[in-house]
């Protein structure tokens, strides 16, 4: 008996292909235990490393003794400064155009910084070892806030670069100034401001905080003396561009270096850059001929690895008196810390921070943005969005709101007025990015629908009439634009290698696949979302499509996963390189069926000839043919590459609602209801992205309600540890609500957006605005987060309110 | 967790565990359930030379009744008390307020005993101790002796325990009948020690206050009894101004430090919003 013939449906399903929700295939191993990560690596004859760091902020090294480490039974080595210089490696470049000490030479400029490391023969000696090092400090004046850090008197922090009056992005003014980037067309902006009947102002400072993933930053360097190469496990969010970084700094050719990221417990950008712990572990590795290994631990990752944020903004609005925008312009200090270790296109110090006008026609613009040197931590590439477009969504939703408050008009109705309308996609703003499609006003209704604006807004008025309420009744909304995907090659680069990504395909004789690509899952899902992408692509089932990512010794060379970008352009590389097989495949079905590939049509795993049903050629088909008999003229096999370079940005967009309520005795504040509806163009695995938005908008409460990385006047970092780092559990965590609108991406080879950051990026400054607009009646504008229940009761007392 | 080395004692009877605390002298410290001690050893701010580890005690652990007296073994951890059937008849508040200890990682290892014995303000026991009249059993090199909970704790890390001495046991008596209670905890997070907290036991009669003990966490250097709040509402019937009154007398004991939690002044004012919650609460379930 013939087996029954399935249905397009049926056949469909089967692929467990793009808009899918099946299950992710990294998690049958992650929650049995069996994850790979860096610290289970484990090599004969590993031994390893610990760091001595500084208790100062900001000092002179004096002194440094060795001896007594040295002395320690199973110490193998302590390296400082002095003993890198010979191999000019004291010093590194960082992928922002400035260097950064490997470990100090001569100074120490942030509390924690790298003195020098040890290496033992396990990790308790290297402890001990770090304790016995003796090192003596000369303390310098301490400079923690950026505004001190540019007056005139301010200590010299980097005397590395005296009478460097030129920076990787232009002029320096100041001893501690970086950079100053300015986009936008100033003129225009002061000449809106000049003659507009309504402007506001509004000082903001975005804290610095700390993507804190579950596993923190760590390494095993391995170099075979005999054969010349060094192959490094690394946390690291982007594998080759830190092979090219190694090889360039090491001098070992890049064809023997290799670089492994393997399983990976979060990134969020705490694992793009390259940290002096990665480098001394190599140089450690190739000195001694023999494994290293160095794990941070949690203080560590706190205190010195990519923070994010710290910019201290300025913004203004002009407009007309019924709430039409007409110009906007923004001032931003930046604080970068004691090194410039950004990781943002070298054309952008400020990476894509222009995108502040949000999702508005804001015909004229104008930011400036100013990066300083303090006696912090270097870094500023985290979190879940490296290149500052949480600041930019921030800056301009909290605008808005201050806008809509001084006009006395509605959040809601503000943002109508100014959106950017559903026909003026492809639009170019006031900036120069052209925003590929969007549909905002569609998605802003099915908002205010759901929850029912109108009745949150007549309770709100009810609350605040009411002397006796125990709790001020607070709603947030904001109506975000992303800019995801970088990028296009012509403007978007990391140390001159252009922002493109990679995918190679193979198809195996009996119709199952491998499939490789330049980014690295740390969570994310890749291994599922991808594998789903080549079954709708090729007709393959996603269950028997291996993706493997990290080793450069196999993927194909990539920039990485970060910045949202491993769907808009990783995701597209893999179409790409699909339909190149699939062009192929198309030859091989035709000369099996004895047709013209003009007379073949596909469906679904298949193609069949035209007007003839039975007669077709499965992909499964194809791929033993491939090997086995293909057209005379045509090479065996069925595999392809594709390197993907974006014609454009991705430009996800989301309008999220918040309703708090905040407890007017204590200042906490309860998270009531968050409703987010997010529009990432086409869908390929809605399970999965609802993941990611869960996950973000968790991270983005955490940042918002708690997070902070407070410093004292001596630069001592306070709180460096999980028991005040706020990292929220499933008890703090609020209830979520999900929607989406789907406007794919024109210009995308399945019209994906990407997600991943959005649900960050929108949820910060909607939580925000719900607090703010609690204490809106009372004229209060703005309130800097983190909105802990202390800082918020501070605030309740100042404007009289108690139970 | 990257100690230096110490060396690692395990005692199997309290007579022993007092015999090395006596031969160990100061360098050694005792291991309940290791939720104070190891972070303070994973930092290096505890260098302890000897570690004493009394969870392998059996007459340590369990809860017993031994004619009035609810006898509480130290090594005790907080899950058996969150789901002990006469703790929850009897005292009530133990097993309430332990649920707000910490996490279930930490319920699972940590005791009330060590919980007690580390004599750290932050710590829930000792309030709810002052709050249940407890009475500690001290086993020493010279024998066995009784503490009240009021003479217990000294200092911050200071309580009436000596180097060699190990808490053994916690005695509690049954409520009284128709007694409500609560124990208020204002907290960060999970996991987190009080911002401020209060724990209150009241028994009413004929509408009076019949018995009642309000006591604060984290809000000086030992855990507080708030003597004063109580005389406010003692033999009278409870209306919302004196539970203003009684709060603003507990708020006068108040000396917290200062730290990321917050100033004194906000440490203070919560003090007197958690004790106005927990009057309410336990006032609610009074019968």
């Amino acid at each position: 008996m013939n087996a029954p013939v399935k249905t397009l449906e049926e056949r469909k399903t089967e692929l467990q292909g793009m808009g899918d929700s099946r299950l992710r295939k990294e998690d049958a191993r992650f929650i049995q235990g069996k994850g790979q990560y860096c610290d289970d690596i484990k090599l004969p004859g590993m031994l390893h490393m610990d760091i001595v760091r500084s208790p100062v902020a900001h000092g002179r090294i004096k002194k440094i003794n060795k001896d007594p480490a040295m002395a320690i039974p199973g110490v193998h080595a302590v390296l400082t400064a002095d003993d890198l210089k010979p191999l000019n490696l004291h010093w590194m470049p960082t992928l922002a155009g400035d260097v950064a000490a490997v470990l100090a030479d001569e100074k120490v400029h942030f509390q924690m910084q790298e003195v020098a490391i040890v290496i033992a023969d396990d990790r308790y000696i290297a402890a001990d070892a770090v304790e016995a090092v003796e090192v003596e400090y000369e303390e310098l004046p301490v400079v923690i806030d950026p505004y001190k850090a540019i007056e005139p008197d301010a200590p010299v922090l980097r005397e590395d670069l005296a009478g460097k009056t030129e920076g990787a992005h232009g002029p320096r003014d100041h001893h501690n100034h970086i950079f100053t980037w300015e986009a936008g067309d100033k003129s225009a902006a002061d000449d809106a401001f000049a003659t507009a009947p309504v402007t506001v102002s509004q000082h903001m400072h975005y804290p610095r905080v700390h993507p804190c993933p579950l596993e923190t930053c760590g390494c095993v360097a391995s170099f075979d003396p005999v054969k010349g190469e060094l192959t490094t496990w690394m946390t690291s969010q982007a594998p080759h561009v830190v092979r090219t970084v190694v090889s360039m700094l090491s001098g070992v050719p890049e064809s023997k270096v290799r670089i492994i990221s393997p399983d990976i417990g979060g990134g969020f950008g705490n694992k793009v850059g390259v940290y002096p712990g990665y480098v001394c572990a190599i140089v450690s590795s190739i000195v001694l001929g023999r494994p290293v290994k160095w794990s941070e631990d949690r203080i560590e990752n706190i205190s010195t690895t990519a923070f994010a944020r710290d910019y201290h903004m300025d913004g203004h609005l002009a407009a007309t008196e019924d709430g039409k925008i007409l110009g906007l312009k923004v001032d931003v200090v930046a604080d970068h810390g004691a090194f410039d270790a950004c990781a943002d296109p070298t054309k952008f110090p400020a990476g894509l921070f222009h995108i502040c006008s949000g999702s508005y026609d804001i015909p004229a613009a104008h930011c400036s943005v100013k990066g300083v040197y303090t006696n912090k931590a270097p870094g500023g590439v985290a979190y879940r969005c490296s290149f500052r477009v949480t600041e930019a969504v921030y800056l301009i939703e909290r605008m808005v709101d201050v806008l809509a408050q001084k006009l006395d008009m509605d959040k809601a109705e503000i943002r109508r007025k100014n959106f950017i309308r559903k026909e003026q996609f492809p639009y170019t703003s006031a900036f120069g990015f052209e925003y590929d499609s969007g549909d905002y006003h569609t998605a802003l209704e099915k908002v205010l629908d759901a929850v029912d604006y109108k009745a949150l807004r007549a309770e709100q008025e009810q609350k605040r009439n009411d002397p006796n309420c125990p709790t001020l009744m607070g709603i947030g909304l904001v109506t975000f634009t992303e800019v995801v995907g970088a990028g296009p090659s012509k403007i978007c680069d990391i140390l001159g290698v252009g922002m493109f990504d990679s995918c190679e395909i193979r198809i195996h004789p009996t119709g199952s696949a491998i499939a490789r690509m330049g980014t690295i899952t740390q969570g994310q899902g890749h291994q599922t979302t991808y594998a789903q992408i080549i079954a709708s692509e090729l007709g393959i089932p996603s269950e028997v499509i291996q993706v493997e990512e990290g080793d450069t010794s196999t993927a194909p060379y990539g920039l990485g996963t970060y910045g949202s970008r491993s769907t808009p352009v990783a995701g597209a590389a893999i179409a790409m390189a699909a339909r190149k097989i699939h062009a192929k495949a198309k030859k091989i079905a035709a000369h099996l069926l004895e047709v013209a590939e003009g007379d073949l049509d596909w469906e679904i795993d298949r193609f069949k000839v035209r007007g003839n049903e039975e007669q077709f050629k499965t992909m499964a088909d194809i791929a033993w043919a491939a090997y086995n008999q293909p057209p005379e003229g045509l090479e065996p096999g069925l595999e392809a590459v594709h390197y993907y370079d974006p014609p454009n940005f991705t430009y996800p967009f989301g309008i999220y609602l918040c309703v708090v309520d905040i407890d007017k005795g204590t200042g906490e504040s309860s998270i009531r209801r968050f409703y987010a509806l997010d529009d990432c163009g086409t869908r390929i695995n809605p399970m999965i992205i609802d993941g990611q938005i869960h996950g973000g908008l968790t991270e983005g409460f955490a940042v918002a309600m708690g997070q902070q990385m407070p410093f004292d006047e001596q630069g001592n970092l306070m709180g460096n540890t999980l028991m005040d780092y706020f990292l929220p559990t499933a008890v703090e965590t609020p209830t979520w609500e999900t929607d989406y609108t789907v406007t794919p991406s024109p210009h995308h080879p399945i019209g994906a957006k990407g997600v991943a950051e959005s649900p960050h990026v929108g949820s910060i400054p909607t939580f925000n605005s719900a607090v703010v607009d609690a204490f809106a009646h009372l004229g209060v504008t703005h309130m800097d987060m983190p909105h802990t229940s202390y800082r918020v009761w501070k605030k309740l007392k100042e404007e009289g309110i108690q139970l | 967790m990257i100690p230096p080395s110490f060396e690692y004692h395990r005692p199997a009877s309290v007579e022993e565990a007092v015999g090395l605390l006596s031969s160990l002298g100061s360098e050694a410290k005792i291991l309940a359930g290791g939720h104070s001690l190891l972070p303070m050893m994973k930092l290096r701010f505890a260098e302890p030379e000897h570690l004493v580890d009394i969870n392998r005690i059996p007459e340590l652990k369990g809860v017993r009744v031994i004619g009035d007296d609810i006898v509480i073994g130290a090594m005790t951890s907080e899950k058996a008390v969150i789901a002990d059937p006469v703790l929850n008849a009897k005292v009530p508040l133990l097993p309430e307020a332990a649920k707000n200890i910490a996490d279930p990682q930490v319920r699972n290892r940590g005791t009330i005993g060590g919980d007690i014995a580390h004599g750290d303000p932050a710590n829930d026991h000792p309030a709810l101790a002052l709050a249940c009249d407890a009475v500690m059993t001290v086993v020493g090199v010279n024998g066995t002796r009784q503490v009240p909970a009021s003479e217990f704790f000294l200092g911050t890390y200071w309580t009436a325990l000596e180097e060699t001495d190990l808490l053994t046991e916690i005695t509690v008596k049954a409520f009284p009948q128709g007694a409500g209670y609560a124990y208020k905890k204002l907290k960060r997070k999970t996991g987190d020690w009080a911002t401020a907290a209060c724990a209150v036991v009241v028994a009413l009669s004929s509408g009076s206050v019949s018995h009642i003990r309000i006591t604060l966490t984290n809000l000086g250097p030992t855990a507080l009894r708030a003597y004063d709040a109580e005389s406010i509402l003692m033999g009278k019937s409870i209306n919302d101004d004196l539970i203003r009154q009684a709060a603003a007398k507990a708020m006068e004991i108040c000396d917290p430090a200062e730290d990321l939690r917050g100033d004194a002044e906000y440490k203070t004012a919560m003090a007197g919003q958690m004790v106005q919650r927990a009057i309410n609460e336990a006032l609610a379930k009074a019968s």
